[in-house]
């Protein structure tokens, strides 16, 4: 019997539904309610689950009370128990608790049906501990850990737990940066990480992708074309992503994925891993005494909005750029992720209107071995 | 709407339809006055040379094979069969079947390339007099039939482009394409090891010119792209990409796979090209063959004549003849002197609809379009990609992502609804860059009636996606088959296999040849 964790967020999407941008926080909701927006998200979890209703004698739903997953699972019968009671008006807080407590039941694939802010509270319980799956309810939809459809979610989870497919790959959490949000401006940051059933065009921001393994296929070959690239003498600061981290993999470093890292290739041509999950001080430390010219940085576009910098890298402050300069930067990043960036536009925001400035122009995107890609970076400003 | 149901046979493949002894020919036993006469004809071969196992062909009698692939036949949605108007892209047009006669007379099927010249004048001046077409087509000096499709043709060019740059001692290994080009743009010079350097559009839809800038250098060898692209946007702009490559040093190579919107209204000559390609499968409307045989005709201007495959035809001053001697010819892409067949047919619809014709093509092709645009645009869930961009040439590239958003019906999941009623509809190729994408490209052949209940049977399907969506989730219902459970099994190797013998490696079994 698989355990399948299940939790539905009744009110993911009421903002979106009335005009407003979210369902973020209880005056935002009391608002939407006002405004008379209904709840999209349970029927959202019915469609994913009538997608697996093929294995229903197989599987047992773990969900909580209510909206927040019982109901969705009854409706289309489940076998299912109740972990976690909830209140009439749920909150975040209800996500976190249900999610810690599927996370020490050791559920075999946690579905929940919501958007970036639920994704997001998720993420902060279980980390890459489980294996997560978004049903895409929400607002806002930048993250990479959700079916296309709630169908497609109902596919990808069927063929995970069925068996088909055991492969995961992990997907970026990203959400609104709360203190944009405050200044009125929305614009979204990298949080974490979950780790998701791989599923090809099943899942959002994949599109470009006709094979499953072609992502990973096309993070090797970006990956060996840097390494191929790498210049004797030189530093080589790596940011955060799934894509960048790929180099580091293949010359033998296992670092944190959202940490930056420093790489050396030294005169004779061997290259070492001087430092990694560095703060900006560290970092500055290594570099201060280099030239200009040897100090490269690699970043990779989130996906949605098309950051380089400034989103989920604060590490690399306006002086470090400032010392690498735009000669120094080499952008990296699959097709899939081209393709989900609003007109290919990558955006940057180092915190320096002056240095956005000097960074900003036109970018040759390495997005395979010997494949290049021209696109423009703006200042965010 | 059309009430269809298509054949449905429980037909295996033809290999497990075997028999053992089962003949579709006994061939009659030799004559013992013949015997005596030619002997052993078999020793006189080297032991090398001689099968020691019959090969494993299926055994089964003539009436089971013809029976097979009639089966077979109705199970498919050919361009003679429905109205292929789906399929954006490819260029389905009618290929008119008086030009079959023509290329099953004996005299254009039973001839061999090793014949004698003198004794196949009549083919060369085909070939001859095709070239001078697509020459006042194109505005290039000279064309090659050899490449067997686009991809080869494309092939050829990323060849020359190689072998002039050798010639001239410079050191270029840069290729720029678009990414609304076809993905052999770039896939075919990158197998001649060039770098690809790819351009994105603007948000209308059109090649950055500011990211062209920011691509050429002094490592850049050519530019190769189609223009209108994939998503029917003519680029206005591409005398200046072409001058832009040319300044930087570059050669330009276009893609005219499809030029079915620009015959006689615009050339690659006047747009600053070197060369470009034709496909006859394509414009000039001679059968697609499931994937061949075709032909990719080449062409390209004076100073580029020198590295043409060979050979080349050339009228002397009494007969027609094959010249070799190009002397810094890529050499052969393909055996002997191209699809002869292809040639023909293409040379036939050219003849049959003149200069003023082949206008008339271009124009009803782009108002067949529009035509549809206006009326698709107006389906509940549909859209357009770049709608800023309402300018569009011979085909459109438009997207279900609102349907999609709307009931969780897929562009996938209403192409196979289209097969209930009769009629083929695709996505289109990769790169998928539009989200739930379909591609329409109606030609000149269709008739409004036809085009009409085409789009009519999109809005339908679409009505149905809002009212029932699982209803449009499960189709076909009416086809040769029904949905299959598990899509994603074409993306694992280990499940599929495109031969018998694959088939039975893959289970562990092993091909056996007959002993």
């Amino acid at each position: 019997m698989k355990k399948i964790g299940l939790i539905v967020n009744p009110i993911a999407g009421m903002g979106g539904a009335v005009g407003l941008k979210g369902t973020d926080g209880e005056e935002i909701l009391r608002r939407a309610r006002d405004l008379g927006a209904i709840p999209g998200s349970p029927e959202k979890a019915r469609r994913a689950l009538r997608r697996i209703t093929s294995i229903k004698d197989s599987v047992e739903i773990l969900t909580c009370s209510g909206m927040m997953g019982e109901d969705e699972a009854r409706d289309e019968s489940f076998s299912l128990k109740v972990l976690c009671e909830t209140g009439k008006f749920t909150t975040s807080s209800d996500t976190k608790n249900c999610a810690k407590i599927m996370l020490d039941e050791g559920v075999d694939l946690l579905i929940f049906v919501g958007g970036d802010g639920t994704a997001r509270d998720i993420c902060e319980i279980v980390g890459e501990r489980i294996t997560v799956l978004g049903v895409p309810a929400g607002v806002k939809m930048y993250s990479s850990c959700f079916g296309i459809t709630p169908e497609a979610s109902g596919d990808l989870a069927l063929f995970y737990l069925s068996g088909e497919r055991r492969d995961t790959s992990l997907a970026e959490v990203l959400d609104v940066d709360e203190t944009m949000f405050r200044k009125g401006i929305l614009s979204t940051r990298l949080y974490c990480y979950l780790k998701i059933p791989s599923g090809g065009h099943l899942v959002q921001n994949a599109k470009a992708s006709s094979r499953p393994e072609s992502e990973k296929a096309q993070r090797e070959a970006i990956a060996e074309q840097v390494i191929e690239s790498l210049e004797a003498g030189h530093y080589y600061i790596v940011g955060p992503g799934t894509t960048t981290k790929e180099i580091l993999k293949r010359l033998g470093f296992e670092t944190n994925v959202l940490g930056v890292d420093i790489l050396h290739k030294r005169k004779d041509g061997k290259i070492e891993l001087i430092g990694s999950d560095l703060n900006e001080e560290s970092i500055q430390n290594v570099i201060a005494k280099e030239e200009s010219g040897a100090v490269h940085l690699i970043v990779t576009p989130l996906g949605g909005q098309g950051f380089i910098l400034g989103r989920g890298n604060q590490q690399l402050s306006s002086r470090i750029l400032e010392t690498v300069g735009k000669e120094g930067i080499i952008i990296v990043a699959t097709e899939s992720k081209i393709a989900s960036i609003p007109h290919n536009s990558l955006l940057i925001d180092s915190g320096n209107p002056e240095t956005d400035r000097k960074l900003s122009g036109y970018y040759r995107i390495i997005t395979g071995y010997h494949l290049f890609s021209i696109l423009e970076a703006k200042s965010w400003h | 709407m059309r009430n269809f149901h298509e054949a449905r046979w429980d037909e295996p493949v033809i290999f497990k339809l075997s028999r053992k002894g089962e003949r579709g020919i006994l061939v009659p036993k030799i004559e013992a006055e013949i015997e005596r006469e030619v002997g052993d004809v078999f020793s006189g071969l080297p032991d090398f040379m001689v099968r020691k196992t019959l090969p494993a062909l299926p055994e089964i009698s003539q009436m089971r094979v013809l029976k097979h692939y009639l089966r077979l036949s109705q199970e498919n949605l050919g361009a003679d069969l429905n109205v292929d108007i789906g399929q954006g892209t490819c260029t389905m047009k009618y290929s008119p079947k008086v030009n079959e006669m023509f290329v099953s007379n004996p005299r254009a099927a039973d001839i061999h390339p090793y014949q004698d010249v003198s004794t196949i004048q009549g083919t060369l001046e085909i070939i001859y007099r095709l070239d001078l077409m697509l020459r006042e087509i194109s505005g290039m000096d000279r064309f090659s039939f050899q490449p067997g499709s686009g991809s080869q043709a494309i092939f050829a060019m990323a060849s020359i482009i190689r072998s002039y740059f050798m010639s001239k001692g410079e050191e270029r290994d840069e290729i720029i394409t678009t990414i609304f080009s076809h993905p052999s743009d770039a896939a075919a010079p990158a197998v001649k090891g060039f770098k690809i350097v790819t351009i994105y559009p603007d948000k209308n839809g059109i090649p950055d010119i500011e990211a062209l800038k920011a691509a050429v250098s002094s490592r850049t060898a050519g530019l190769i792209v189609a223009n209108p692209e994939d998503t029917g946007i003519f680029n206005p702009r591409i005398k200046e990409f072409t001058r832009i490559v040319h300044e930087a040093g570059g050669l330009c190579a276009y893609d005219q796979a499809n030029a079915n919107g620009l015959l006689g209204i615009a050339r690659a000559r006047e747009s600053g090209f070197d060369m470009c390609f034709f496909n006859l499968h394509k414009t000039f409307s001679t059968p697609h063959g499931s994937g061949g045989p075709a032909c990719g005709a080449l062409g390209v201007r004076e100073e580029l004549i020198r590295f043409l495959p060979v050979p080349i035809v050339e009228k002397g001053e009494n007969s027609y003849y094959l010249n070799y001697d190009l002397p810094d010819t890529i050499g052969k892409v393909r055996e002997f002197h191209g699809v002869f067949p292809a040639v023909l047919r293409a040379y036939s619809w050219i003849m049959a609809l003149g200069a003023e014709g082949l206008k008339e093509v271009a124009q009803v092709a782009v108002l067949n379009n529009n035509y549809i645009m206006n009326k698709v645009l107006k389906i509940r869930g549909a859209g357009i990609s770049f709608p800023e961009t309402r300018e569009r040439v011979e085909q459109v590239r438009y997207s279900w992502s609102k349907l999609t958003e709307e009931t969780g019906v897929t562009s996938e999941d209403i192409i196979r609804r289209m097969a209930d009623f009769g009629f083929h509809l695709w996505t289109s190729h990769h790169p998928y860059i539009i989200p739930q994408p379909f591609t329409i490209e109606p030609t000149e052949s269709y008739s409004k009636d036809e085009i009409d209940e085409y789009v009519d049977t999109l809005k339908h399907i679409a009505e149905e996606a809002y009212r029932d969506p699982e209803l449009v989730k499960n189709a076909p219902y009416n086809s040769v088959i029904h949905k299959i459970d598990r899509p994603e099994d074409f993306d694992d190797p280990k499940k599929w296999a495109i031969t018998w013998r694959a088939y039975l490696k893959k289970r562990g079994e092993d091909h056996k040849d007959t002993n």
